[in-house]
């Protein structure tokens, strides 16, 4: 029932069903790429704390987007910086964000490779079915930076809008390499092959979080931000899942 | 149809309220949007290099789609029209899916089918053809989920001819094709025409089936749904720009269509 509510809150239609009521919950704006950490990081939470914990997942700018909309939430967690410094930059932050995790790009094929890809520099060839992210998001803004900072030339065949369209074109066969995260590849498990690329840990994609203005309840929703960054067990789910700590 | 019969067919005026309603949930998002238009950068919005190719390619992929869709929906709108055999209103169910699918739906049926680990992936690899990736998906999606618009059309227009004209010609020894060519293709014109508008129109919005199936690439695969939909993540002002250029478009087109159908019958 508890969940209903504030399932319902969440998508706004009833704003005030939580509202001054502290241990009803809190609701979380996360990066799509956060979704299985950050709901195991709930539970741990939820465990330690008894405040329940509602999350929702999206794109980065489309969460922004949402509150800058004016959708009720306590905590913000972006995939990228530009992102949370628009949050910032519209006064939805409270406070300053914090970084808490790093992603940084890899390069993945089909399983059993049948482009022969193995570093970067093979991906410049116009016969290969590369897939990448376009530039406008995070993680094609970051494939540009490594390609040129290698000098890599890459034609792709497709530029996706999100990183996930990428590694389902590379796990069904339709590409014969792509660029994802490491979180990304360790997640497809053996559907995938996965190659690094030299320099990209150096320039990876930094994870922010925040607590918001606009939170019902700043207590927990701090907490939460807290428990995300410097709670053991929030580190080994996040480093299990393939971030890295942040420099 | 004389004043009196449209007099007493007039529906009661309460119906002015509903219908009103009605055309505010249409109207009012589109308004909406409108107001978040900044009017000093349109001309630059909508002449970047990738607004114009997103722009050139969906009007001839929707183009072609709309010719693909009269080309081989007409015909099978005339055979689903006179068909006899049992099992055509099932065959017609079928044939009207792409109507209810959600079109990424579509887009992955395409891919199974049409992808290079496709179903046919061998035969189009032995004629090489390679369709993944290039304009051609582009269209295969568009006339999936367009031809059942113009079938449904062309159907009913089909249906509603006289089928004692038709015998008449018959009897005074027409060949079939003639029948059509002559007779069948010109009382059924406005049916034609709203039915190619309808594909056109349909074609021109497509976005979950081109962004599952085709790709998205520059002036190859990503037509102006998906360009709004990339611009929407770092531009907002370019994505309800190039929103009201797809509505322009689309009102354009219609009126051109419907205007002529109009004047034509």
């Amino acid at each position: 029932m508890k969940r209903t509510i504030a399932l319902a809150a969440a998508g706004g239609l009833a704003l005030t069903a939580c509202a001054d009521n502290d241990d009803e919950g809190i609701t979380v704006f996360a990066a799509a790429s956060l979704h299985e950490v950050f709901e195991e990081i709930g539970e741990r939470y939820t465990e330690e704390t008894g405040v329940e914990v509602e999350f929702t997942f999206a794109g980065s700018s489309g969460l922004v987007e949402q509150l800058e909309n004016g959708a009720p939430a306590d905590v913000l967690a972006t995939a990228d910086e530009a992102n949370m410094d628009a949050a910032a930059g519209s006064g939805l932050v409270s406070g300053d964000p914090e970084l808490f995790a790093e992603n940084y790009l890899v390069i993945v094929t089909p399983a059993g490779n049948p482009g022969q890809v193995s570093g970067l520099e093979d991906l410049d060839d116009e016969d290969l079915q590369v897939v990448i992210c376009a530039e406008q998001v995070p993680c094609g803004a970051a494939t540009q930076r490594i390609s040129a900072a290698a000098g890599v030339q890459i034609s792709p065949v497709s530029e996706e809008t999100s990183v996930t369209d990428v590694l389902g074109r590379v796990r069904n066969g339709e590409a014969d390499a792509g660029l994802v995260y490491a979180t990304d590849a360790l997640q497809a498990g053996d559907e995938v092959e996965t190659f690094e690329i030299d320099g990209a840990q150096e320039d990876p994609n930094l994870y922010p979080i925040a607590l918001l203005e606009s939170a019902d309840a700043p207590g927990p929703g701090q907490e939460f931000v807290d428990f995300v960054i410097g709670d053991e067990q929030a580190r080994q789910i996040l480093e299990d899942a393939g971030f890295t700590e942040p420099r | 149809m004389s004043a009196a019969t449209r007099s007493l067919s007039r529906p009661p005026a309460w119906v002015l309220i509903p219908a009103l309603l009605g055309a505010t949930v249409i109207l009012l998002p589109v308004t909406g949007m409108m107001t978040r238009l900044s009017w000093a950068e349109l001309p630059a919005l909508l002449t970047s290099p990738s607004s114009l190719a997103a722009l050139r390619l969906s009007l001839w992929t929707a183009g072609t789609s709309t010719v693909l869709c009269l080309v081989l929906g007409v015909p099978l709108a005339l055979v689903l029209a006179y068909a006899r055999f049992r099992g055509v209103t099932v065959l017609r169910s079928l044939l009207l899916l792409p109507l209810v699918l959600p079109p990424v739906v579509g887009g992955l049926a395409l891919l199974y089918t049409f992808g290079s680990q496709g179903m046919l992936s061998g035969a189009l690899e032995f004629l090489g053809i390679r369709v993944a990736y290039t304009s051609i998906a582009v269209v295969l999606a568009m006339a999936f989920v367009s031809m059942p618009f113009l079938v449904i059309s062309v159907e009913t227009a089909v249906r509603g001819v006289d089928p004692e004209i038709l015998e008449a010609a018959t009897v005074d020894g027409a060949h079939r094709t003639a029948i059509l060519r002559y007779m069948v293709l010109p009382l059924v014109g406005p049916g034609l025409v709203s039915g190619a508008v309808l594909a056109f129109a349909r074609s021109l919005g497509e976005f979950g089936a081109t962004l599952a199936f085709a790709g998205n690439r520059q002036g190859v695969t990503r037509t102006l749904p998906l360009e709004i939909y990339l611009q929407r993540e770092t531009d907002p002002d370019a994505a309800v720009a190039l929103s009201l250029l797809l509505i322009a478009v689309a009102i354009l087109v219609i009126s051109i269509a419907y205007g002529r159908s109009q004047r034509g019958g």
